[in-house]
């Protein structure tokens, strides 16, 4: 017979998630869903609507910008025990950019809409869910404003 | 180990270009030999040279090569300014004028015992490269190497297939991030910062050598003392305008220091106040 792993165990697994309580975590895993993208697939698409956020267990995925001259420009890669899509939080829940499996990812994700109820009715989970978002966005934005700096350039 | 100039500090010797590499779009190396009898002399890893173009003017470039192999005096040049432009155009044959070897080094040999992390940042992998190559040669005496390496795109890497070679020894972990890339790029995108987390080395009993752009540096400096890593195993080396290279002209103040006599290679924790300021 085979077992199937609950998804709030492998939340506790990510690091996202560590040191949460576990009816929290529960709560979330009632959103969640696991999920594989194979090398190439694309997780999601600059424009179109944000509908889930995800925490990466395996893989690596890129961040990329369409661009009309090329394929397209990839300004991040991000590895197993990150996680990526914010644009759930933010009006118009649009994706920013293109997100691409560089290889075969596997990744657990929360749906928005799910997770915009829940959070509503406790605001307690809302305030640990967003305690825990802000300093990965403030690494993310201290990483991007390095890259600004074209620190590699001619100076 | 100590590794001094062989004649007169002040003395260019005449060196013979041997070979010319271009690296990059932007690099080259120069691998030279002395044009007179007395051979080249040893130096350390980190340590720099001033190269003479003749008729243009001096600069100092930090040595790239071997230190097993000090014969082979080697420099990896990025072109920048005039004089670096005059030596771009160098061929086999030329002639350039050699003062050094100068400055500081790293303290190989006090990291043995320890885990070793060398963070690299664009052409900042050429000053490392002697480390590198020493380490190597004397692996079974250090603990977990780690090579994290920064550049501005996938065209801006620098040492490929030696990066690639020592990525291929089951003793030492490399990794190379690029600032932006295109779709046929299947390696990271980001600062090299966000390499750090993921090496595996342990904090606590590890030194840090750090070459890159200043504010590369200072953003991988937090990363590392955050993690645990004391600010006296943290080593850098400083640039600033370097002259004399003998401490003389006062080029290359940095506060008490000149960086051409007690750098480039600095201890973070005897220079950390002087990082902070602005203007210096």
């Amino acid at each position: 017979m085979v077992k199937v792993e609950g998804l709030d165990k492998l939340m506790a697994e990510h690091p996202f998630f560590q040191g949460m309580d576990e009816t929290s975590r529960k709560t979330l895993a009632g959103c969640a869903r696991n999920e594989r993208f194979g090398a190439g697939d694309y997780v999601a698409h600059e424009g179109k609507p944000a509908e889930r956020f995800y925490f990466i267990r395996s893989g690596t995925v890129a961040l990329e910008f369409h661009m009309p001259s090329n394929d397209g420009l990839v300004i991040e890669t991000l590895h197993d025990g990150e996680m990526f899509g914010w644009s759930w939080m933010v009006p118009p829940y649009e994706w920013a950019y293109d997100i691409r499996a560089v290889e075969l990812t596997r990744v657990i994700s929360l749906e928005a809409t799910c997770l915009r109820k829940k959070l509503k009715k406790d605001n307690a989970l809302g305030f640990e869910l967003y305690s825990r978002f802000v300093p990965v966005m403030a690494k993310r934005l201290s990483s991007a404003r390095q890259q600004l700096t074209d620190m590699y350039g001619k100076s | 180990m100590s590794a001094k100039p062989h004649i007169d500090a002040m003395t260019p010797v005449p060196f013979t270009v041997t070979k010319r590499t271009q690296e990059l779009a932007d690099t080259f190396t120069l691998e030279l030999t002395p044009a007179v009898a007395g051979g080249a002399p040893a130096f350390l890893p980190g340590q720099f040279n001033m190269l003479y173009a003749f008729g243009v003017g001096e600069v100092p470039i930090s040595i790239s090569g071997d230190p097993a192999y000090p014969e082979k005096l080697i420099h990896t040049i990025r072109d920048v300014g005039a004089v670096t432009n005059a030596l771009s155009k160098l061929k086999k044959g030329a002639q350039i004028g050699v003062r050094g070897p100068f400055g500081s080094a790293w303290p190989v040999n006090e990291a043995q015992g320890s885990d070793v992390v060398i963070i690299a940042g664009g052409i900042g992998l050429a000053p490392l490269r002697p480390a590198i190559n020493h380490i190597l040669a004397n692996r079974t005496k250090y603990g977990r190497f780690v090579l994290l390496y920064g550049a501005r795109s996938p065209a801006d890497v620098l040492y490929v297939k030696q990066l690639q070679s020592w990525r291929g020894r089951l003793d030492t972990f490399v990794d190379v991030t690029v600032d932006h890339a295109g779709r046929d790029w299947a390696g990271n995108v980001g600062v090299v910062t966000r390499l750090i987390g993921r090496a595996n080395f342990d904090a606590h009993h590890t030194k840090a050598f750090i070459c890159g752009p200043e504010i590369m540096m200072r953003f991988t400096i937090k990363e590392l003392t955050c993690l645990g890593v004391a600010k006296d195993e943290i080593y850098v080396s400083m640039e600033r305008n370097m002259k004399c290279a003998v401490g003389h002209c006062g080029h290359c103040q940095f506060g008490g220091h000149f960086i051409c006599k007690d750098g480039p290679v600095f201890e973070y924790a005897r220079i950390e106040n002087l990082l902070g300021v602005r203007g210096l």
